[in-house]
């Protein structure tokens, strides 16, 4: 029997059309935009002005505060304008537009394509490295890497987990990532478990990908302390604290951060960029994004630069089927549906999804049946539908008690309501709605 | 045992048990008194009882409370009843009565994106509050009405409905209270509380785009653009523009009318204006 985490979560349809596709390097666009907000955490600082000419790997935003990421030119040319633009938030945010000309690299990027295996950094200068390329978290919550391998003092890390679940339906940038660059992502994983000072890591990869474990199991017998963890195939197995319980049987508490259970969850994208960032230093300028859907006539795996329309993406697949009801950054689950098509790669975009119209439409809501389908779903033990009656008649308090805050947006509850119940929407509006009265609350106090 | 006997007894125990209880009950009521102040009944009695906390008090007992303990009634203002049940007030605590001005909500936004072709559907959940968290709106203005009507499940005085033709909420003068039960509830913050004239004339900003100038214009047609021409055509001091929007202060405003004529986009608003202007001209 395979390992999976313990409370509720679903199956759906996997759908992965492109896997086992190779990964393709999408041709440098005419134009980028890269959005300054590509993180959790306060927006970059612009430090390029129109008309200065960049290269590829020229730092164009400067990180302002503890959380938050360095963004970096990914082409080389010139600036032609700093714009607010709209990005997969569905709101505008400032971007930094530069007019490609040429392909030219700082020249600090080492660009030579062998493994480099020894890194004789201290965690410190590894740290300073990460910080310094702007690495956040690849599978689509892009907290910055950087925080996340610097241990709080009165915490203990024991194990690194790398998440190579890839749980959402359609996706399979990680899986053929570990398929093409599992030694990298191997020494990745070396230099981040010298960077929290552990000397065991485990990836958790789920069923669904035979050959990435087969792959993995066989190249990591030359690197010491890392396992692979097969697991049952289940979603959202890729949640930070679903993966801990899987892969370690440790339940996060509520209101508590992973570190408790003394493990450091990275995803597999992230992995990578560490090693290119601290054996090659090259900043993250580029990442894998899938384009699929059941309609697309060539679901592909792109290495594409951050800042590429997605429109050329689109094209570069076979073009938007004609019954397109929405296009999707992400994955189906957890993914947003974006307003327009000139929308920019960001490095939280892990697929492009095309959904048809039929696939899209939703139903109407019916009564709640208290059938508590969406009980049992939901893995953080939370009781959903409670939830949305709570946010409907905006019991705050009581919402709080009943820790709305721990819901992680993973939708399993909308996607089992047999009444088709908006379930996710009234609790994540509920769930915004009390952090901001907590945070009114502790601003006082 | 005779059946009177037995009726007797029945009546003689429950009795005694009735008579031990009140006693009971009279010891505790006694003991654990809290004294309510009888001009607190009284003043409950004038306010309107529609509970809706526009006063910022929970519920109208709340606020008769309030009116009690605080030192004057400068800063308390019934919304919905207004002078007249704050002259009662005044009147049950012989207090001198404080005139507030008679508020009136308005919504500031033209809609005016309407007539266009919207550049994307939104087909989810119909609450105001959930399509502002997942993006700007059908048609690309952040700042905007979103039209799914979340003021008007909150106005509890039935004052909003959905226009008819623009399907967009709309403030029916006669029936506002000017309570802000809305003014709370619009996520995006687009309604605003102004003073009432006597004849319910009204110029307002009716818009909230604080984008510069040429980006506002090309969502919206009639968005202020922040130019300052009202700012500089008013003799009065009272527009000021501040992040390329502009906004009228109604207390200031004396309702000449200038502002209106000047306006470029056509994003200030009048209401009752014409009448005015005939008015002077005859």
């Amino acid at each position: 029997m395979l390992k999976t985490f313990r409370i509720g979560g679903i199956h759906p349809p996997e759908n992965k059309l492109s896997a086992g596709k190779e990964i393709e390097t999408f041709p440098i666009p005419e134009q980028v935009a890269i959005s300054l907000s590509q993180h959790i955490g306060a927006p970059a600082q612009p430090v390029v002005k129109k008309g200065d000419t960049v290269k590829v790997g020229t730092l164009i935003g400067k990180a302002n505060g503890y959380i938050s990421a360095n963004i970096h030119a990914s082409v080389s040319g010139t600036v032609a304008k700093i714009e607010e633009i709209y990005d997969s938030s569905g709101y505008k945010r400032p971007a930094v537009i530069i007019d490609v000309s040429g392909d030219e690299w700082e020249p600090s990027i080492n660009r030579d394509e062998s493994l480099q295996k020894t890194c004789d950094l201290s965690p410190e200068e590894i740290r300073k490295r990460i910080f310094d390329a702007g690495i956040v978290g690849l599978g689509g919550a892009t907290f910055p890497t950087s925080v996340k391998l610097t241990v709080p003092k009165d915490a203990r890390a024991e194990i690194l987990i790398v998440n190579a679940v890839e749980c959402e339906p359609y996706l399979t940038a990680d899986h053929a990532l570990m398929l093409e660059r599992s030694e990298a992502i191997l020494i990745g994983i070396t230099i981040a478990m010298k960077a929290i000072g552990v000397t065991r890591s485990v990836i958790g990869i789920e069923n669904n990908k035979k050959d990435a474990i087969d792959r993995m199991l066989r190249l990591s017998t030359g690197y010491p302390g890392i396992d692979i963890c097969p697991l049952q195939v289940k979603y959202p197995q890729g949640g930070e604290k679903q993966l801990i319980d899987a892969v370690l049987r440790k339940q996060v508490e509520s209101g508590s951060l992973p570190i408790t259970t003394g493990a450091v969850v990275m995803n597999v994208g992230s992995v990578f960029a560490v090693y290119e960032a601290v054996q090659k230093n090259k900043p993250l300028i580029e990442r894998v994004v899938t384009v699929t859907g059941k309609s697309v006539r060539r679901p592909s795996n792109f290495r594409t630069r951050i800042g590429t329309p997605i429109r050329q993406l689109i094209e570069a697949a076979g073009g938007c089927p004609a019954n397109t009801g929405k296009i999707v950054s992400g994955g189906p689950l957890m993914g947003k549906s974006l307003v327009s098509l000139d929308i920019p790669v960001s490095k939280g975009c892990s697929g492009i999804l095309m959904l048809s119209e039929e696939e899209t439409r939703r139903k109407p809501a019916g009564n709640c049946i208290r059938c508590a389908k969406c009980v049992f779903a939901c893995p953080m033990g939370l009781t959903p539908n409670l939830l949305m009656s709570l946010t409907e008649f905006q019991e705050w308090d009581r919402a709080e008690q009943e820790h709305i805050t721990d819901c992680m947006e993973c939708g399993c509850c909308s996607y089992t309501c047999p009444a088709n119940r908006p379930i996710l929407d009234y609790v994540r509006t509920g769930k915004n709605r009390v952090n901001s009265r907590i945070q009114e609350r502790n601003r006082q106090k | 045992m005779s059946d009177y006997q037995i009726i007797l007894y029945a009546m003689l125990t429950l009795g005694g048990i009735g008579t031990f209880c009140a006693v009971i009950l009279h010891v505790i009521a006694q003991k654990f008194n809290v004294a309510e102040d009888p001009r607190c009944k009284a003043i409950e009695t004038v306010l309107p009882q529609a509970n809706c906390g526009g006063c910022g008090f929970a519920g109208c007992k709340g606020f008769a409370s309030a009116c009690i303990t605080a030192d004057s009634l400068d800063t308390l203002s019934c919304p919905v009843g207004g002078t007249k049940v704050m002259e009662q007030i005044a009147a049950i605590l012989e207090r001198p009565v404080t005139t507030a001005t008679p508020r009136i909500a308005v919504i500031r936004c033209n809609t005016d994106c309407r007539r266009d072709v919207p550049a994307t559907r939104y087909d989810g959940t119909g609450r105001c509050s959930i399509e502002s968290a997942l993006y700007s709106g059908e048609n690309g203005c952040a700042y905007g009405c979103l039209g799914q009507g979340d003021c008007i499940e909150a106005c509890p005085f039935g004052a909003l409905r959905f226009h008819p033709e623009t399907h967009r909420p709309e403030i029916l003068e006669e029936k506002c209270t000017g309570c802000g039960m809305c003014v709370k509830t619009c996520p995006r913050s687009i309604i605003e509380l102004r003073s009432k004239t006597p004849i319910g004339q009204l110029v307002y900003v009716r818009c909230m785009n604080r984008e510069k100038g040429a980006i506002a214009r090309k969502t919206c047609q009639t968005a202020c653009i922040g130019c300052s021409k009202c700012a500089k055509v008013c003799p009065h001091d009272a527009i000021t523009v501040s992040n390329q929007l502009a906004w009228i202060d109604s207390d200031k405003c004396r309702l000449c009318g200038r502002c209106l004529t000047v306006c470029p986009t056509g994003a200030i608003h009048g209401v009752r204006m014409e009448d005015r202007t005939t008015e002077r001209l005859s």
